[in-house]
């Protein structure tokens, strides 16, 4: 029987990166600063804080990935990884395809995504559809501490690189984590609430925000299923669709704002299938972040963002 | 000169001339439809990686750049696969999905040509860190050229690289044209190897046309690399025989005396070799030197059908290898 202990989603990443490279000597952590807990245990080398260089980085994890290590870079907040897009667009996603297949290139970039840590435009942003379009990165995403660390060791066994989406706001969240070696497979979204009249697919802290909606909600009778894809390369569609031929009825939730992004690409790809399109009794509604960079002042960042009473109302507008 | 053996040097020449022919096959090739895209020449420059290359050992491993063909000839990729991944064919290095920019040979220590100007410079750096960290003497060395030396990978690797003390060498290519901007407009320093300085690591200038000269800063500096001491920059001073790529519609911005002085005989680094072989060391009959071109041709008109007959990739296989493993 699986035992779970409480800690927090940060902790529950870290306990993952600590349970697979116990495992495997090949696995190396590299960030402009080394956790405490990984460098207490493993130390040099194989915990490196590193020059504010996330070019340079990100292009020697593929190096070392390409000579037989499994690195994980962690760009810290995904602001700074910006400077390393040459290193991901152009060589990270394409390196296996371009070169035929050759060789593996088992990489993972954590990086932490999201808002509402009053830290304005440039400290603030959930740009994780951008890498939705590259075609050659795995994305991972959770909401919970035990997804998180169930996620990471998948990201670490993966002979891909994957790009592993923290979500700042639920950093200090804590749930329970199973203490066994538990890996949770990519492309298997969580019903993380079962439901019958409306679906919410949400992401990282929008889960959090639908699940709080959902509660409200229930006390006027109305039954809503919330859905994590948890991965958003591989998306599982599969379970999206079961539930809308299920309530009809499909809600996304997600900070970021509305264009070209994983709300549009749901929303496209249930709308596609006919079968899904023949089940929705109303049309698809998002609710996501409003199109501005995330402002400083509270007042401000908390009217950009959705949340629970944007979510609840969306509802009760749709049935 | 050289301590190198008579025998060693002769592999090296036919490289060199292997390398000449080859971009000439290639460009020809271009011209007539059979090669797609973009081709672009190392022609000229063949003592620069044939001269490294002979400093390596098995274990030891390279990137390369857009102008990569000869990179991959001197680590000793196979010609057939080379070619028939020009061609486009299922039997080429990539498997007709990468092209001339895009040749990899990981079982040679090949990581790779790169279509991107200073794009491989960190992922060499990555595998000089994966060097260092299984300890077995072997070495990294990242080729790029002038235009790469102002771009931010190199700073920021080279920086690293120094801290960390990775065995790496650091070879630019100083061609003295990005495309068609010359190093003396673009370059603050006098020379690339002047920024080692910055770092604290030994730079190094070097006639990149004189494959001994090549050759000896190349075996200086992969002994500091495997000694532990860390990385070294060298500058080879070298030149492109042809232009930027062999697109005719795309401007040459070279002055043609310019070019037609890097052309003679005096400075291309095939003929000085073999006129060195010749007058001062009376190591190369002209027999053998006939011998030595005659296998040349041979191997490539063997390469050239070997591309020929190799069938086109079938379109299924263009959704393959987007992942390693099983795919989502």
């Amino acid at each position: 029987m699986t035992t779970f202990r409480e800690m927090s989603y940060v902790d529950a990443i870290i306990e993952g990166i600590a349970e697979e490279m116990r495992i495997d000597p090949k696995i190396f952590h590299m960030s402009t600063e080394a956790p405490a807990r990984l460098h207490s245990e493993f130390g040099f080398p194989r915990v490196r804080q590193t020059p504010i260089a996330e070019s340079a980085l990100t292009g020697m994890a593929i190096g070392a990935a390409g000579a037989g290590y499994r690195p994980i870079v962690d760009w810290r907040l995904v602001t700074f990884c910006f400077v390393a897009m040459d290193q991901i667009v152009n060589q990270a996603a394409k390196i296996h395809y371009m070169f035929g297949g050759q060789t593996r290139f088992p990489i993972v970039f954590r990086t932490t995504v999201g808002g509402g840590t009053r830290r304005a435009a440039q400290h603030s942003q959930s740009p994780y559809s951008m890498f939705m379009q590259l075609t050659g990165l795995k994305l991972a995403i959770p909401s919970t501490p035990a997804d998180a660390k169930g996620l990471i060791k998948t990201a670490i066994r993966d002979d891909n690189p994957v790009i592993f989406f923290e979500a700042g706001r639920i950093g200090n969240v804590s749930g329970p984590v199973p203490t066994e070696d538990v890996c949770i497979p990519f492309g298997q979204a969580d019903i993380k609430r079962a439901g019958k009249d409306v679906t919410i697919i949400a992401l990282a802290w929008m889960v959090h925000e639908a699940l709080a909606a959902a509660e409200e909600l229930s006390a006027e009778g109305i039954d809503v299923e919330v859905i994590d894809p948890r991965t958003l390369v591989p998306m599982d569609m599969e379970t999206i669709k079961k539930s809308v031929l299920k309530t009809g009825r499909l809600i996304i939730a997600d900070e970021a704002p509305a264009a070209a992004s994983v709300s549009a690409d749901v929303a496209a790809r249930v709308v596609e299938d006919a079968e899904s399109f023949e089940a929705l009794k109303a049309p698809v509604v998002r609710v996501t972040g409003l199109d501005a960079p995330i402002p400083y002042s509270p007042s401000l960042e908390d009217y950009i963002f959705p949340d629970r009473s944007r979510i609840a109302d969306a509802v009760r507008k749709l049935l | 000169m050289t301590n190198l053996s008579p025998e060693r040097q002769y592999a090296m020449l036919r490289r060199m001339i292997t390398i000449r022919r080859f971009e000439e096959i290639a460009s020809e090739k271009f011209r007539a439809g059979d090669i797609y895209g973009v081709v672009h020449a190392y022609s000229g420059e063949e003592a620069v990686a044939v001269g490294v290359c002979e400093a390596l050992r098995d274990g030891d491993q390279i990137i390369s750049t857009h102008r990569g063909h000869g990179h991959c000839i001197a680590k000793g990729a196979d010609l057939n696969r080379m070619m028939a991944e020009l061609y486009g064919r299922a039997d080429g290095y990539c498997k007709g999905k990468g092209g001339s920019m895009h040749i990899a040979d990981f079982s040679i220590g090949m990581l790779g040509a790169n279509g991107i100007v200073a794009g491989g410079i960190s992922i060499i750096t990555g595998a000089g860190l994966a060097s260092q960290m299984d300890d077995k003497g072997a070495v990294a060395v990242g080729f790029f050229g002038d235009g790469a030396s102002n771009a931010g990978p190199f700073h920021e690797s080279i920086n690293i690289a120094a801290s960390w003390k990775l065995p790496v060498v650091y070879v630019c290519e100083n061609n003295q044209w990005a495309v068609n901007v010359p190093a003396e407009e673009s370059v603050a320093t006098p020379n690339v190897a002047d920024r080692a300085q910055g770092y604290g690591i030994p730079g190094v200038i070097v006639d990149g046309n004189d494959v001994y000269a090549v050759h000896n800063a190349a075996v200086d500096a992969v002994a500091r690399a495997r000694a532990g001491q860390g990385p070294t920059l060298i500058e080879a001073k070298t030149y492109r025989h042809r232009r930027h790529t062999e697109r005719l519609d795309q401007p040459d911005a070279r002055p043609p005396e310019q070019i037609e002085a890097w052309l003679q005989e005096d400075k291309d680094p095939i003929a000085r070799m073999i006129s060195l072989l010749q007058s001062q060391s009376d190591l190369l009959p002209n027999e053998r030197l006939e011998e030595l071109k005659t296998i040349v041709e041979e191997d490539l008109a063997t390469a050239v059908s070997f591309a020929e007959k190799s069938p086109f990739p079938s379109k299924e296989s263009a959704l393959e290898d987007v992942f390693s493993g099983l795919a989502k």
